[in-house]
């Protein structure tokens, strides 16, 4: 495959960026996305020119780690990850413009990568249980309905990958922060912080600048992990309940 | 909790949902007022002058009329106070735009905030030609409204006016109604659908109806 790409290079946070037009060749369809990209940086590292800085960890579809808005979609055509992102999804010839995500709260730090950290202090602030340490707990001790540990199960799946702010019109986190929030709160091991949590950790990402949800719903089309829209619902819910029972 | 409900973007989304809410309300009402206009002059001016004695000998002459516009100017500053306010955050949450434009989301949903200034900007001349006269383009008399309806929509510009502030209206129901239903939390994936299909057809109902009286003066229906 032949294929002209439009990068966005950034030398760092301070310096203007601009999109850059490279064409790579000899691209197989069977190649993942960042394989692609390793192409590209290999033939400027050659040529002498500076590599494109990029984020990949895993490359299995599971850290969180790979970025990207590909044509405009974060994580690209396909509902994934980046690196889990095939050149079947292109076409020969095709023109593909890569841009790093899109937020005040994810200011760039070189290229396409992007500063994440906003999502660390946000789980800090209300992302963990308080449980004693020592031995493993028996497992049954704790009954968990079923239910509860599938919308629980299905919430924890979050990579925290920033998809769902990069898709957003806004820049809101409400889809990651939702996640993490209904993962732990229909747990009784996420009990004793149910209200405390919800509110400190919308309470920080208000703080970081991420913008508010109106339901267009692109976050959750966007998501690798299929956390679906409903979830901001439900955080909504787990709000406005903490928000009744603590008066602060 | 009130400065919980005032800071966070959550809060703000839900002071939105509720005074959208109010609002709807408010218009199902209204839209249904409106169509007694069916019914002949004597029974539509007859209508329009109980809206007056409504709650007496309790209440004084038109205070349930003026109880119901304070409420409603308070949930209209509230959602237009949030929405700007939500707005501002929004725009600086993404300050760098994206090289690669692609369409996002629904008609509906992408004119939620030109709608709303739409909107505002109706009501006020709603307000300045039916309630106070002022842009009336007939003689305007008070207490005798079917004569004020029809004499408005027998100029083309008011029939154009309204009718396109009505179609922004279902529009920002539309997706509006679905919106408030999650912000307040009663979003989840098995109700979605059922509410969905109330905020479409309470959009389509209230268009309808409201588009109704326009189009029947403008064809003779109603003279």
């Amino acid at each position: 495959m032949k294929l002209t790409l439009r990068v966005w290079r950034q030398q760092n946070a301070d310096a203007p960026g601009t999109m850059a037009t490279y064409p790579v060749d000899g691209i197989s369809e069977d190649m993942s996305f960042l394989e692609m990209l390793d192409t590209l940086n290999e033939e400027l590292t050659l040529k002498g020119e500076e590599p494109v800085a990029f984020d990949h960890d895993c490359r299995e579809g599971i850290c969180g780690a790979c970025s990207l808005v590909i044509n405009g979609d974060a994580h690209g055509p396909e509902r994934t990850t980046t690196c889990q992102l095939h050149m079947r999804s292109f076409d020969d010839g095709d023109t593909i413009d890569v841009e790093p995500w899109r937020a005040a709260a994810f200011p760039v730090v070189k290229d396409l990568v992007v500063d994440r950290s906003a999502f660390d202090r946000i789980i800090q602030s209300g992302g963990y249980i308080s449980a004693p340490t020592g031995a493993a707990p028996e497992a049954h001790s704790t009954p968990v309905p079923k239910p509860d540990a599938d919308f629980a199960f299905e919430h924890a799946e979050c990579i925290g990958c920033g998809a769902c702010v990069a898709a957003c019109p806004n820049g809101s986190a409400m889809l990651f922060t939702s996640a993490k929030i209904n993962h732990l709160n229909v747990l009784p091991q996420g009990a004793p912080e149910r209200e405390t949590r919800v509110l400190d950790m919308v309470a920080q990402m208000d703080e970081e600048g991420f913008g508010g949800c109106t339901l267009t719903g692109e976050c959750a089309t966007a998501c690798p992990k299929g956390i679906p829209l409903p979830s901001i619902a439900a955080m909504n819910k787990e709000w406005l309940r903490a928000t009744r029972k603590v008066s602060r | 909790m009130a400065r919980t409900l005032l800071k966070s973007t959550v809060g703000k989304k839900t002071i939105m949902a509720v005074s959208g809410l109010i609002m709807l309300m408010y218009l199902v009402v209204h839209m249904l007022g409106n169509l007694k206009i069916f019914f002949g002059a004597g029974e539509f001016n007859h209508y329009a002058h109980w809206l007056r004695t409504l709650g007496e000998p309790f209440l004084h002459y038109e205070w349930a009329l003026w109880l119901i516009r304070v409420v409603l100017v308070a949930a209209v500053v509230a959602h237009a106070v949030s929405a700007y306010q939500l707005s501002r955050l929004d725009r600086r949450a993404r300050p760098v735009a994206y090289a690669h434009k692609r369409r996002r989301a629904s008609y509906a949903t992408r004119t939620m905030r030109w709608g709303g200034i739409i909107l505002a900007l109706f009501i006020v001349w709603h307000l300045l030609d039916l309630t106070t006269g002022t842009v009336h383009p007939g003689g305007f008399q008070e207490g005798h409204p079917y004569q004020n309806v029809v004499d408005t929509f027998s100029t083309w510009y008011s029939g154009v006016i309204y009718i396109v502030a009505m179609l922004a209206l279902g529009l920002h129901i539309r997706h509006g109604f679905w919106s408030a239903a999650q912000t307040l939390g009663a979003g989840n994936a098995t109700r979605d659908r059922v509410l969905k299909a109330t905020a479409n057809a309470l959009a389509l109902v209230l268009t309808v109806g409201f588009i109704a009286v326009p189009v029947a003066v403008m064809t003779g229906v109603v003279s």
